[in-house]
Order: C-alpha cells, then structure tokens, then sequence
C-alpha cells in the first residue's frame, strides 16, 4: 500500500499549505489549500484528506485528497499563508495581496479583502504597473509581504491601508519572508543577502545584513528553526542550503550541497525540528534528519535511495547545542532521503505539520504523505 | 493492483486489466497532466509524451503489452468522457481514433479486438444500461428489450443472458422460448484467445450453431415474442433485422462489428475493408454522407497508414493524435519513414508542429520542451526559437526558463534572457535586480551599463542609492571593470567616512594612474580629492601629489580639445581650485618630506 497519495489535477501547483491546527489538537491534519499557477485562469483550492477510518473496501481510497472548493485567482499565486483556521492570505503575481475566506458550513471560498497595489513599479513610462508579490508571512492579525519592487508591506487583517511600508527596502528582488520574533522579519534577496529588519525602528533601514560568501547567488527561501530563534536556513539559486547563526557574524555556519538547481523551499518541522525538508526546480524532495540517535531513528517508507553522509561543516563558532550548528563529528551524522522515487518536473511547493507532508509539483499533481515518520 | 487517481472527480482502479509489467511511473506518465477541460477544448492529455513511449519501447514492451496500455489509457478516457457526457462530440472523436489506431498494431484475433472496442467506444448506452439494471424490475422497464438487444449487438452474451432470465422468472409463459434461445445464446462458438481450436474447427463448430438457430426461427419457436425473434435474426446474421436496431448501434463501424460478429466471426485483417466499405453504405443509406471521422476510419480499415495519417491531419483542429501516432508507428517500426524533401522525416515532422502548438498555450510550454528534445534533427532549433519567445510575467517564470536552457547548453538563450529581464529590471529602477541578472549571464557589457547608472545617480544626487548592493558586491565587482570601479570607489567613500584617509588616499589615486575609473569621472574623483589635500596633515606624499597634477593635466589638455562652454566658470573654478590645493600641498609635503626625524 502506498503511503503517498498522488492526485493529478491538470493545473500547475505552485504553493500548497496545510491548515494550522488549534493549540491542543492532538489529531494530524486534514485539510490544506494549494494555489496554482501559469494558467489563465489560476485557482486558490481547499482539498481535503480523509480520516484513515473512511477507507474504502480495500483502503483504495485513503487519503487522497478531495477537493472541497476553490476560487478563481487573478495571477499566479506567488506565495500563501494560512492567516488563522478559516482566512488565507494569498500574494499575487499581479501585485495584490488577498484575504480568502474559507468558509466550512457550505465549504466555499470568498475573497474577504485585498489590498490591489500592494507591490508595483513606479515606471517613468507607464503610471504604475504591478509587481509580483513574492512572500507573504502572517502572525494574526498581522501580515507582512514582499515583492520584486524591493518593497515591504505590513498590513494587518482589518485595516484598509499598509500599516508601514517600507520602500526601496532593498535594490533587488525580494525572494521570501519570515518572521523572526514578533516584531522583527528576516528577508532574503536576489543578491545573496538575508536582512533582518525591525519594525519598532523607525528608519527604513535593515538592523543587519547578513551575506554570503563567495558568489552572491540569489536565495530564494528562508526559515527560522521553530525553538531556537537563532538558527535560520536559507536555499539558494544554486541549490545551496545555508545554516546562519544570526547571533554571530555576517556570513553563514554552514553550507551544504544540495539540489542541482533552485531550492524553492525550505521548512524547519515545527514540532520535530531536527527535521528539515527542501524542495527544488530539479525535482527532488529531500527530507534533512539530523536527530542524533541513530538507533532509534524512525524508518521511512521510501522508494528513493537512501544515502547517510557524514557533511563537513564550516563552521565559525561552535558554542551551540543544535545539531544543525554542531561540528562535531561523532554527532555529525545527518540523514539526507530523497523523497521522491522519479523525478520528473519541479516540486515548486511542499508544507509539513505533524506527520503530515504535501508537496506540489509542475507536473500538475498534489502528493500527500500522511505517515511520515511511520 | 495500482491504483491511480485522475483528475477530475473520477477514479480508477486498475484491477484485472493491469498488465503487471507496468510500473507506477509509466502510468503516471499516461494520465497524469490529464484535464477534462482540455477535452473540451478538444486538446487531448498532454502526458502521453514521445519519451515516454520511447522507454516503453527501450525496456522491450511488444506491441501486445503497448496495446494494455493503450487499453488502460482508453479506459482512463472513457470515465472522463462519461463523466463528460455533455461534452463536445469531438472528444469522442479523438478518444475513438486513439483506439482505432492501437488496433492497427495488435495481434489476437481481429474479432475480440474490435467487440472490445465497441464496447469501451459506445458509452452513449452506458446510461441506459445503468438505469435498466439499477431499476428494481428490470423486466418490467421500458427499456428493457432495448438493453438486451444492446447486449446481443455488442456481443455481450453473458449479460444478455443474465437479464433474460429475470425476464423469464417474471413471466413464465415464455420459459420455454426463454431457455431455447438462452441455449443458443451459451452455446455460441466465439474465437478464443487461447486458441485452442484450429480455424477449420471454429468455423465447423460455428456452421452447426448457425444452422440450429436456423431451425428454430422457421419452426417458429419465437413467433409469440416479436423480442425474441428479432434477436434470433439477429443471431443469424440477418442484415435488415441488426439495421432495425439502428439507433442503438449509433455507427455503423457498431453495424460493422455486430455483422461480422453474427455472419463472419472468423474474420481476418485484411478482410476488414470489404465489409468496411459496405457496413457503411448500409448504414448510412442515401442521406448522408460520410464524415471527415468516416473517412480516417476507412483508411484505417484498409490498413493504409499514410492515409490515415493524412487524413487526420486534414481533418483534426490539433496535431495531438497525429503526432503520437506517429510516433507509436514509427517506434514499433510500422512506418516507412522516408525523409521528406526539408530534412526531417514525418515522426519528427509531425512531432516538431505539435511540440509548436504546445508553446502556444500559456502553461503546456514545459511539456513543448520534452517533444523537441525528442527530435533529433530540428528539435534544438526549434527550441532555442520558442523558448526565448515564452512570456516571462514574473521573475519564478524567467527563472525555470533559463534552468531548461542551462541543462541544453543554449547560452545564447541564457544571455538574451537575462538581458531581457536585466533591461526589465532597469526600466523600472531595480538595479540590484539587473545587477543579479547580469551576474546570471556573465554579461561583462550589462554590468557596464548599471555601474554607469549608478554612478550617474551618485553624480546628480551626491551620495549613492542602494548601499546595500554595492557595498556587498563580493567576487562579482570583478565581473566589469566598471562594476569594479563602482566597488572600490565606494569603498573610498567609506574610508573616507571612517577617516581612514591615508588608505583612502592611497585608494583613491589608485583609481585613476590604474585607469579603472572612466574618464568621465576622473572630474569627480579629483574633486573629491579636494578635501584630503586641504586637511591639517598632509596625506598625500609628493610622489602621489605628482601624480595627481599629472592626472589634472592630462584631463584639462583633453577638455580644452573638446571646448566645453556651458560650464565653464564652474569647470575652470574648479581646475583652479584644485591647482592650488595641489600646489600648497607640494609646498607642504616637500618641506614636510625634506625635515629630517628628530632634527
């Protein structure tokens, strides 16, 4: 029987996210939204997966997702967000930033706001033409977005206008967002930059600049370890996954090879985060277990090949107690499992939360994998 | 036991019919990308792609385990179509001749081949059948003849079978007919595919059947039961009796199937046509026509692939159906290829216009890209061609581009985009971004260009904009000399500013006697030296402030060619300015360096 369910939905995915759960649940999830993205006409979906108790005869039809609804979207959706159970945020190609609401009674979706010219070009020729919106992070009721204009927003759910607006923030693309503490982001660039900024400053101007060493190779993802705050790692143009200690330094703990082409995204599991799962325009779906217990590590029901490799870190400093800054090498054993047995085209998007993973890929189908550490 | 899911509210299980020598990922390869809309729009499943026929072939699948594809493919496309019943004609159009052609490469007996494809083809009826069965007396329904004679049309005995017996429980008068004609029904001899009897045997056995049937209908045994004795007539093969149920049939390729089922079941391929040609006038009669489908069917019929590849051509809006047949054609060696008078030959002919057609479409270009590497003649031109062509409406998109392009080797391509994207960027003020992009390209001339942008703002407004970049420019300054100039000179600035000035001075002289600076700005940076030759401490030493008159000199003899009046008084101002400041620090170092220490 196979753990992965695939669903083919004649559309590109371009983000998939799964819906939060309240604080205390014990149960894992089952319903997330994907957006999609290079069609005409581009949709916003809510799927849901059934319980494993509604299977059919012979469990032919556990967990693959169903469709509950979904709504037409102006653009490709660039980036999405869960805002709270019902509400999602939702950023745009066209440059505006939209509230979908979800509603469960008769399981539609409505939009419930948008701010239109969240991110635009001021171009001397034309009064004002659009901006893709790439990144949009929320921490209810407050959203931040950014965009290729180098702009940063913070709006929040109920108010009509951008409570600050950073302009210019940056020369260059604006790739992703996250939030680092409550009021402060980390942003990461086309010119191979993770900045942090903090909103109770009032000057526009980043409270750090971490970069790169060597090439400046654009990064194009960026996430914080869920309990150390410090720890952030970022994908890059060329594949590359960067450790950053953000605590010390200007330049990243460590690098590690990885993807033969653009690393879309990278997640920290928010509740097992010696975990760390990217996804990449080559194809592939790595899953990064750095839990030190060998013997007791869980085992994974794949088909990929499995490799352990012992990485040489670079590190800088090594004061820390995670394993993702550590270097020392009787606990440098870091699990790396490609997830995906035959790769065909990009896997743009992937969201993991309790023992669940979805990733979604250009060949226009949905995965879901629901026992992930089984 | 795979189990696959495809868009659309419909789900398949592939239970008997899986051949188990498929892999998921073959399958995958079949019907995924599939959306029911694009049936519609009469552009069929994009997935089934040249390549992945091409490994079929390269793992040593024979036609007969291509034909089980292609069967599980069908059946893929017949829930679609029923759950698209609605749809446009054309899709059943498409779906019928993708069968049709499989049929042309599979081996078995023709019979069987064809009673399954009427079956799997003819989902008008399904509706039918599903509301007779589901009823709670099916006997008693109105429509019930019709759905055996549907079943004995499409040479489904046992069905048949099956609901005359509820007919004969409901009304036991007739259990006597009912079990004569449900014997007969049984007894029919059919080819089998195991082929156990010979020929000769088959049609002996076949002969004595007809015969009994015979028998029956002139003793009159079903003379109370109009039902039944049509179905006896049709049984016999009787021509005008199978016509009768025209509406049912729909097609008269059904007529044709359903009469050689009854009168000539051993038939042979090549014998097909005959019975092709006539089927269809029978049918059709006087009043109509055959059409375009007609036409590629007969072709089919007759085995002439040319022509059928001809007139499908003609007749289809797209060059989907054309293109893969062609293709399978061509991979299972079917196909004389010969090389058509500009190069390539009809696979690659075919496959290069569909590939094209894909590029039109605003998302199935990824899928373009996979057909034309499978032209080995024209593919890669054709390629480099369109894929500059796609438009790029953000950033992600132009991205996933140029990672197909870097994979082919295609730098010109890498280049004209990036420069597209870089000249984008730069129109709307995004110099970080046109920077990023030309680092992409390597592209020395584009760097040049944002470096002059930059240090024009920092002429006209006095300081620099984006800090943040040049600052951080790394190992790329090294990119343009420009590009470098703008680095070092900002680094000036910052030595400057952390009165570092004996360095910065150093920096700054530096710039000009190596030449990376342009001309253009030799002004500006000797006016910026200004402030360093006014401090209390002398910094430049007498060698540095030598060259810097040098420098001075250098650029007032080549203005003085180009007579500039505008600015004139503010120009010769500052020559004169600097003239001095120089000269006092000459005076000052020479005296400063000709003090002995400690003297």
């Amino acid at each position: 029987m196979e753990e992965v369910c695939a669903r083919f939905v004649s559309q590109k995915i371009s983000k998939a996210r799964w819906r939060p759960l309240p604080a205390a649940a014990l149960q894992p999830p089952d319903l997330f939204a994907t957006g999609s993205w290079d069609n005409e006409d581009n949709r916003v979906s809510v799927w849901s997966v059934g319980d494993v108790g509604s299977a059919g005869l012979n469990g032919e039809y556990q967990g693959e997702p169903q469709l509950l609804c979904d709504i037409r979207h102006n653009g490709d959706v660039m980036d999405m967000q869960f805002l709270d159970q019902e509400r999602i945020v939702v950023a745009s190609s066209t440059g505006s930033v939209t509230i979908f609401r979800h509603h469960q009674n008769n399981q539609t979706l409505s939009a419930s706001h948008r701010w239109e010219n969240a991110h635009y070009h001021a171009d001397q020729y034309t009064a004002c033409g659009g901006a893709a919106c790439t990144g949009v992070i929320c921490n209810n009721p407050e959203i931040v977005t950014v965009g290729e204009d180098g702009r940063i927003n913070l709006f929040r759910a109920d108010q009509k206008d951008a409570v600050r607006t950073i302009d210019n923030a940056d020369s260059s693309t604006l790739h992703a967002v996250t939030f680092l503490r409550t009021t402060e982001i980390l942003t990461v660039n086309s010119i191979g930059q993770l900045k942090i900024w903090d909103f109770r400053q009032q000057r526009n101007e980043p409270a750090q600049i971490f970069s790169l060493t060597g090439d400046r190779v654009p990064l194009h993802c960026v996430d914080r370890h869920p309990s150390q705050q410090h720890i952030v790692a970022t994908g890059g143009q060329d594949g590359m996954l960067s450790i950053w200690d953000i605590r010390q330094g200007t330049m990243p703990v460590s690098l590690l090879n990885a993807h033969e082409a653009e690393m879309w995204e990278v997640h920290f599991h928010p509740s097992n985060p010696d975990h760390l799962f990217t996804c990449s325009e080559d194809g592939s779906l790595w899953h990064w277990d750095t839990s030190t217990d060998v013997s007791e590590k869980p085992s994974f029901l794949h088909q990929g090949g499995r490799s352990t490799a012992y990485i040489s870190h670079s590190t800088i400093n090594q004061s820390v107690v995670s394993a993702w800054l550590s270097n020392d090498p009787t606990k440098d054993r870091m699990e790396i499992t490609n997830l995906i047995p035959n790769q065909t085209l990009s896997v743009n998007t992937l969201d993991v939360l309790g023992p669940c993973l979805v990733y979604g890929t250009d060949a226009e189908a949905i995965y879901v994998n629901r026992q992930l550490f089984a | 036991h795979l189990t696959a899911v495809t868009p659309g509210p419909v789900s398949i299980t592939w239970g008997e019919e899986a051949n188990p020598h498929l892999t998921t990922t073959s399958f995958q390869a079949l019907s995924s990308a599939w959306d029911p809309a694009y049936l519609v729009l009469t552009q069929p499943p994009t997935m089934l792609t040249a390549g992945s026929i091409h490994r079929y072939t390269e793992e040593g699948l024979t036609p007969i385990a291509l034909f089980q594809v292609s069967k599980n493919y069908r059946s893929v496309i017949r829930a679609c179509m029923e759950d698209m019943h609605q749809a446009a004609i054309s899709t059943r159009d498409s779906a019928l001749q993708s069968q049709y052609s499989i049929q042309v490469i599979c081996t078995g007996p023709l019979l069987l081949r064809l009673l399954d494809w009427v079956q799997l083809h003819i989902c008008d009826v399904d509706n039918m059948v599903r509301e007779v069965l589901s009823s709670e007396n099916p006997s008693k329904h109105k429509l019930f003849w019709n759905v055996v004679d549907i079943f004995v049309l499409q040479g489904r005995m046992d069905e048949a079978r099956h609901l005359l017996s509820k007919e004969a429980i409901a009304n036991p008068t007739s259990m006597n007919m009912y079990k004569i004609l449900d014997d007969l029904m049984k007894k029919m001899p059919v080819p089998s595919l195991g082929n156990t009897q010979t020929l000769t045997e088959m049609e002996l056995k076949w002969q004595h059947w007809h015969e009994e049937c015979q028998r029956y209908l002139q003793d009159g045994t079903f003379a109370s039961n109009s039902h039944m004795e049509s179905i006896c007539k049709i049984l016999l093969g009787d021509e005008n009796a199978i016509l009768e149920k025209k509406e049912l049939m729909t097609t008269w390729y059904h007529f044709l199937v359903t009469r050689l089922l009854y009168s000539h079941p051993t038939v042979k391929p090549m014998e097909l046509r005959f019975y092709a040609q006539s089927s269809m006038d029978m049918f059709l009669g006087e009043e109509s026509s055959p059409e375009p489908l007609d036409t590629i069917l007969m072709a089919a019929f007759e085995f002439e692939l040319h022509q059928v590849i001809k007139e499908c051509s003609v007749a289809l809006s797209n060059w989907w159906f054309v293109a893969h047949l062609t293709d399978l054609l061509d991979h299972c060696k079917l196909l004389q290829s010969h090389n058509l008078y500009f190069g390539s030959n009809m696979r690659e002919f075919l496959l290069l216009e569909y590939a094209s057609g894909l590029f039109s479409h605003p998302s199935l270009w990824q899928l373009g890209v996979d057909y034309f590497d499978h032209c080995p003649e024209y593919g890669r031109v054709y390629l480099e061609l369109h894929i500059e062509r796609i438009p790029l409406n953000t950033e992600q998109k132009a991205l996933k581009v140029l990672r197909i392009c870097e994979q082919r080797q295609m730098h010109e391509q890498v280049r004209s985009i990036c420069k597209i994207m870089a000249m984008k960027a730069l129109r709307n003020n995004r110099l970080g971004s046109a920077l990023s992009w030309s680092i992409r390209a390597k592209d020395a001339a584009f760097a040049t260009l944002i470096s002059d942008r930059f240090l024009k703002d920092y002429c006209e407004r006095g300081c620099f904009s984006d800090l943040d970049l040049i600052d951080n420019l790394g190992p790329s300054m090294l990119l343009s000399d420009r590009l470098t100039f703008l680095g070092k000179y900002r680094e000036f600035h910052r030595l400057y500013g952390e009165k570092r000035f004996s360095e910065a001075a150093r920096l700054l002289l530096m710039l000009m006697t190596a030449h990376i600076a342009p001309c253009s700005f030799w002004m500006t940076l000797l006016t910026d030296a200004l402030p360093l030759l006014e401090q209390k401490e002398v910094i430049f030493s007498a060698e540095q402030t030598y060259e810097l008159m040098r420098c001075l000199e250098d650029l007032t003899a080549g203005k003085l060619n180009r007579q500039k009046f505008q600015d004139d008084d503010v120009e010769t101002m500052k020559v004169e300015m600097l003239r001095l400041a120089l000269a006092r620090n000459l005076a000052r170092v020479i005296v400063k360096e000709g003090t002995l220490e400690g003297s």
